[in-house]
């Protein structure tokens, strides 16, 4: 008799994964969204890192995409209770996007195309936690999933994984971003269930 | 499809918090002074929270996040809230 693995079905069975508390598996990728879709093309899109002390870093789409990139596959979990495995992405690591920024910052302030913005310590940014995410699923990301380029944090609620990224405030103190002003929680834990405020 | 709908949409989560219906105030934006009923704002309700903006400059002008027993009104973009009230 054969023997059927599991793991050549390319897709990790429902019974075997273990989600975060409170959550839901989907198969879908809904979409979420605070206000009007932008719509930024990659001719006039950029990326600027601004620190502590003044200094601003800016990459070009051009100098994005030129950058060492990684394949990335992971799950996602957001704070509206579903939870999505095995997304795969594609995106500069702020490792590499950091590395020449000189910073004694401890949080950052992620801003978006459209306004939206997201709070989370530096050091969450850092240590093959966080990516410049520009390709799903070997396609470009389509502007209703944060294209052209979204920021990826998976380890934490997906709020924190900001769309349609324009740039990142390097800050001394912690900024509550929009949500984060608004009842959710500073840091957004999915395995602790750090949804609001006190949780 | 539209990607938002009304200010309508606001009716029972306001009038959950305040005894009025509040839909029928007329609110004006922080962001650009335009004055308008809160039914004619643009609301977008499939996020982590409630999402109003200004129909004439598309700002933020009220947000409402709803947690299990608690719920967060922010107001922040809005100037004023004119209530009709009956005299």
């Amino acid at each position: 008799m054969a023997i059927v693995s599991p793991g050549f079905s390319g897709r990790r069975q429902s019974a075997d994964v273990q989600l975060p508390p409170g959550q839901y598996l989907t198969e879908d990728f809904p979409v979420l969204t605070a206000g009007p879709t932008p719509r930024v093309p990659t001719d006039r899109w950029e990326l600027t890192v601004n620190t502590e002390a003044g200094q601003k870093y800016t990459w070009s789409w051009q100098q994005l995409i030129e950058l060492p990139a990684e394949k990335i596959t992971t799950d996602i979990h957001c704070v509206t209770k579903w939870s999505k495995l095995g997304t795969r992405w594609k995106g500069v690591s702020l490792d590499v996007l950091l590395e020449e920024v000189e910073t004694a910052a401890d949080f950052a302030l992620v801003q978006s195309y459209g306004g939206y913005t997201t709070n989370l310590p530096l050091e969450d940014l850092l240590d093959g936690q966080a990516w410049i995410a520009y390709r799903y699923d070997d396609d470009d990301i389509t502007p209703e999933h944060g294209g052209p380029a979204r920021l990826l944090v998976p380890h934490l609620y997906f709020w924190k994984s900001a769309k349609w990224v324009r740039g990142i405030q390097l800050l001394l103190e912690d900024e509550p971003g929009f949500w984060e002003t608004a009842g959710y929680h500073d840091y957004g834990d999915p395995w602790r269930e750090q949804r609001y405020q006190g949780d | 499809m539209s990607d938002h709908v009304d200010g309508n949409a606001l009716a029972g989560d306001l009038r959950e918090i305040f005894a009025v219906d509040l839909t029928v105030a007329t609110g004006q934006c922080a962001g650009c002074g335009y004055r308008g009923s809160v039914a004619s704002l643009r609301v977008y309700q499939n996020a982590p929270g409630v999402v109003a903006r200004c129909p004439h400059c598309e700002e933020v002008v009220l947000r409402l996040v709803r947690a299990p027993g608690r719920a967060w009104l922010d107001l922040r973009g809005t100037v004023s809230l004119e209530i009709p009230l009956q005299a």
